[in-house]
């Protein structure tokens, strides 16, 4: 009886030990309000603490018995295309009734919606969990995180008639992928027009790569003003599948997740609302959307590497070869063991980042029950921007450490690996999508560049460095020291060449020195809070994580205007 | 049609992942060394009853254990998955029973809290015991049709019950009059998992023997909501509750006497260690032949 949530001490480790849980429960719960009202609303903190606590309990059991014992079988049978509909596979439908029936969805709206109200960072775990199981059933499943922007740009009317519907189980898409408008969604051409007659607006086009294509709430990006090109002349729509008009011309063949449909849909004069205001779609809405998705694709991404971890570590204990168990060879022992420390570093960055959302988040949705107080919106403008910054870097490292975690889980596999029999194989192709979509990870640089060369990345860093760390982990706060002065020294440098070029290639390497300190400072933290689980993690990713820091402040030195053209394909 | 429905579930050591430890040198389980668990065939026993409720709403489903306070466990997860409410069937003197006397008391409990049950459904059998003749042994206390290997419940209507059984080598679809009593098998549907809402509606549920000695609800953290929400103080009973007979209670009501226990040992008694050289296989071949196992 596999519990992928109690199975895992990390995860219950960063749900309680950050400072900042206490402050986000309290504006969650705002003073615990509606305990009157709802018998399952939490009384006070512990309280608050102890449900989360029972809720990822229910989803570790439901994805250790139901999810994962499915998933080979999801994966093999994939979705069928039929009559311009989707039917998942027949084991999917399985997963989401345990789902359901659990009650595990619309898990952070508002109660009176019917919503669980929960945090983020609970709804993040969550997500990570259900992925260790299955990431491609973790989409369709975690998809119900875009009500979160109808809730927050829609208007009342809409609230009431969908956010009910999505707490029950109705499942979302966003709609935003067209064949000519993939990483550059301004170019979106999908025609929405007001229909006078009908007093509604209508959509006719097609988009491409939609997963869960054919779900029951879309939401829709399209071009509402005849004659823009850009990015202003687009805005978001509902698509209520009830009301007809959106076919499923078929269904991709992909990689990996293969539980996931990716849809291509065509939309036939379909009924449609607007959501929120017009010519705001992009600029706004997909913003809001995106930075939600990216964060789920970053705690999908931790989950395939917890499934790596868990694969790795049980081939490599139970394989025998030369007389003793592969574990015992120091070439295996590496592998593994940075497996772990990837997968620990990119977690504690994951949840830190979930912890500054949930905060602004919530901030933000008191704002809209009152005024602020004027330190109340010092610190959602502070933890608006940690979370901008901190989300692309979150989903960015955290994608290409569960390439890294799948490929080298296979190679602790040998050639049992590269057979099909083994769940490696299924982790490695579901991994591979996870620095693709959302933002590859080379956008989730442009992203990040900017809190590099404003020097917010290193005002944070800063802070973490003021935090004391215990005494036996004062020789690797000295070398992470080391790190952010080479980081440092390193910005500096590209942004005195003045040189735009230079800036954007080198920007990569920048990125990943920030993310390699930041999580290491991370860890250094929970290593001080826990020894036991977090120290041996500490020391193998900070001794990683030095090299590569180094091989970036090399590549980025050396790298100059001469040198650049060599780089020159175009 | 409103159904009202008794589900009768035990708190059982988790017999399935056995250690060295699981028995204790005098042969008996040690119980301290295996988890306590919802038995699983009462599980699938909850879930046909919660479809009956899903399908005829304003039903009512209630969970009736025997055991030590720590049973009332069973009441709270059953509570989770959609369960009404329990009660805890428990007292010194209902202590030692065999099945017999277990069936007594059930049977007396189910008259007591809802008399005018339509359904009464268990497990087919408990795994620390194994003997499937609780439910049966109910039925016939009660005096009731009983419907044993239960596969699924197809449908129940207008006063009746159609049921499809296992059975050796297939299966059979009866039919019932209610009240009836169901024993369900493990091949029948799972239970569903607990539901995130009900768990923090009634994760603070408690039978009066769960109280900390010396404290009353008053007492408690939250004390206040064991006031306004009644549902979390869950239903007990001991003998006099239920004006249980005493002679047909526990260890005095129960005729099976168990002589000894022995720890059984599979030993090789005669082995013979042959190569795969001609000769041997010749010979087993010749002596097989020799005893008509083979040819």
């Amino acid at each position: 009886m596999a519990n992928f949530y109690s199975d895992i001490p990390e995860i219950k480790f960063e749900l309680e030990n950050s400072p900042l849980m206490p402050r986000i429960v309290e504006l969650k719960e705002r003073g615990f309000a509606d305990k009157d009202q709802y018998a399952e609303a939490p009384q006070d903190q512990a309280d608050a603490m102890d449900s989360y606590d029972k809720v990822l309990d229910i989803v570790g059991d439901i994805t250790g018995n139901v999810i994962a014992t499915n998933a080979e079988e999801v994966d093999a049978e994939g979705p069928h295309h039929e009559n311009g509909r989707v039917r998942y596979a027949s084991k999917t439908y399985e997963n989401l009734e345990a789902m359901n029936k659990a009650g595990l969805n619309g898990m952070t709206m508002p109660r009176r919606y019917g919503g669980l109200n929960l945090p983020v960072t609970v709804y993040t775990a969550a997500n990570e969990i259900v992925s260790t199981g299955d990431a491609g059933f973790e989409n369709i499943w975690s998809l119900q995180d875009c009500i979160e922007t109808l809730y927050c740009f829609g208007n009342e009317e809409q609230r009431q008639k969908y956010i009910p519907r999505v707490c029950a189980g109705e499942t979302m898409s966003m709609d935003l992928t067209e064949p000519d408008a993939g990483s550059d969604l301004q170019s979106v051409m999908l025609k929405a027009t007001y229909d006078e007659e009908a007093g509604c607006w209508r959509l006719n086009g097609s988009k491409r790569f939609i997963t869960n294509g054919d779900s029951d709430i879309h939401l829709v990006l399209a071009r509402s003003e005849a004659g823009t090109r850009d990015g202003r002349g687009l805005s978001m729509f509902i698509y209520d599948k009830r009301d007809g008009g959106v076919d499923v011309r078929r269904i991709e063949n992909k990689l990996g997740i293969h539980g996931s449909p990716t849809c291509e849909l065509v939309y036939k004069n379909a009924k449609c609302e607007l959501c929120g205001d017009r010519k705001m779609g992009l600029i706004k809405y997909v913003m809001s959307l995106m930075n939600g998705a990216r964060l789920g694709i970053a705690a999908q991404s931790v989950g395939l590497s917890q499934a790596a971890w868990n694969e790795a570590l049980a081939y490599a204990r139970d394989r025998k070869q030369f007389g003793k168990a592969i574990i015992e060879f120091p070439a295996v022992a590496e592998m593994l063991s940075n497996i772990k420390a990837r997968l620990d570093a990119g977690r504690a960055l994951l949840y830190q980042t979930a912890r500054y959302v949930d905060i602004y988040k919530a901030l933000e949705d008191i704002a809209r029950e009152r005024k602020l107080t004027p330190e109340e919106r010092q610190e959602m403008k502070r933890f608006t921007k940690l979370a901008d910054a901190f989300t692309p870097l979150a989903k960015g490292m955290n994608s290409e450490y569960a390439n890294q975690n799948g490929y080298d889980c296979i190679q602790i596999h040998g050639g049992s690996g590269f057979m099909l029999e083994y769940a490696c194989q299924r982790i490695y192709r579901d991994a591979r999508i996870t620095s693709i979509y959302e933002g590859t990870t080379q956008l989730q640089t442009v992203a990040a560049i900017r809190y590099v060369t404003n020097g917010f990345y290193a005002s944070v860093i800063e802070e973490y460095a003021a935090q004391p760390v215990a005494p036996s982990l004062e020789p690797l706060k000295t070398i992470v020291g080391e790190m952010a002065a080479k980081f440092n020294a390193c910005t500096a440098a590209v942004k005195a060449a003045e040189n735009q070029e230079l800036h954007d290639i080198c920007a990569r390497h920048l990125y990943e020195m920030a993310a390699d300190v930041i999580m290491s400072y991370l860890l250094l933290q929970n290593a001080t809070r826990d020894e036991a689980l977090f120290g041996r993690s500490a020391q193998v990713y900070i001794h990683l994580v030095e090299a590569e820091v180094e091989k970036h402040n090399l590549w980025t030195s050396r790298m100059n205007t001469t040198l650049i053209e060599n780089y020159r394909q175009a | 049609m409103n159904l009202k429905i008794v589900v009768l579930a035990k708190q059982v050591p988790d017999t399935r992942n056995v250690g060295p430890d699981a028995m204790t040198p005098e042969g008996t389980v040690n119980r301290s060394a295996l988890p306590a668990i919802f038995n699983p065939e009462d599980l699938n026993a909850l879930e046909q009853a919660l479809r009956l409720k899903d399908q005829n709403p304003g039903s009512t489903v209630i969970v009736i254990t025997m055991g030590p306070g720590r049973a009332a466990e069973v009441i709270r997860e059953a509570m989770y998955r959609g369960a009404d409410g329990g009660y805890l069937l428990t007292d010194r003197a209902f202590a030692g029973a065999d099945t017999l006397a277990t069936s007594y008391a059930l049977a007396t409990a189910i008259k007591h809290v809802m008399p005018d049950a339509d359904l009464i459904i268990g497990g087919r059998q408990a795994i620390d015991g194994d003997t499937a003749q609780v439910g049966p042994q109910v039925a016939e206390k009660l005096g009731l049709n009983q419907i044993t290997y239960t596969e699924e419940v197809l449908s129940c209507q207008e006063g009746v019950i159609t049921v499809k059984r296992h059975i050796d080598g297939g299966v059979e679809t009866v039919e019932s009059p209610l009240p009836c009593v169901l024993t369900v098998n493990g091949s029948a549907a799972p239970c569903r998992p607990r539901n995130v809402r009900r768990v923090m509606k009634f994760k603070r549920a408690l039978c009066p023997m769960e109280l900390p000695k010396d404290t009353t609800w008053a007492d408690l953290p939250y004390a206040q909501d064991y006031e306004n929400r009644p549902y979390l103080k869950l239903g007990q009973l001991t003998c006099a509750d239920v004006d249980a007979d005493l002679s047909q209670c526990g260890l005095a009501g129960s005729p099976t006497k168990v002589k000894n226990v022995e720890n059984i040992v599979f030993k090789a008694k005669e082995s013979k260690v042959l190569t795969g050289s001609d000769e041997d296989v010749n010979g087993l071949i010749q002596e097989l032949l020799a005893s008509h196992t083979i040819g």
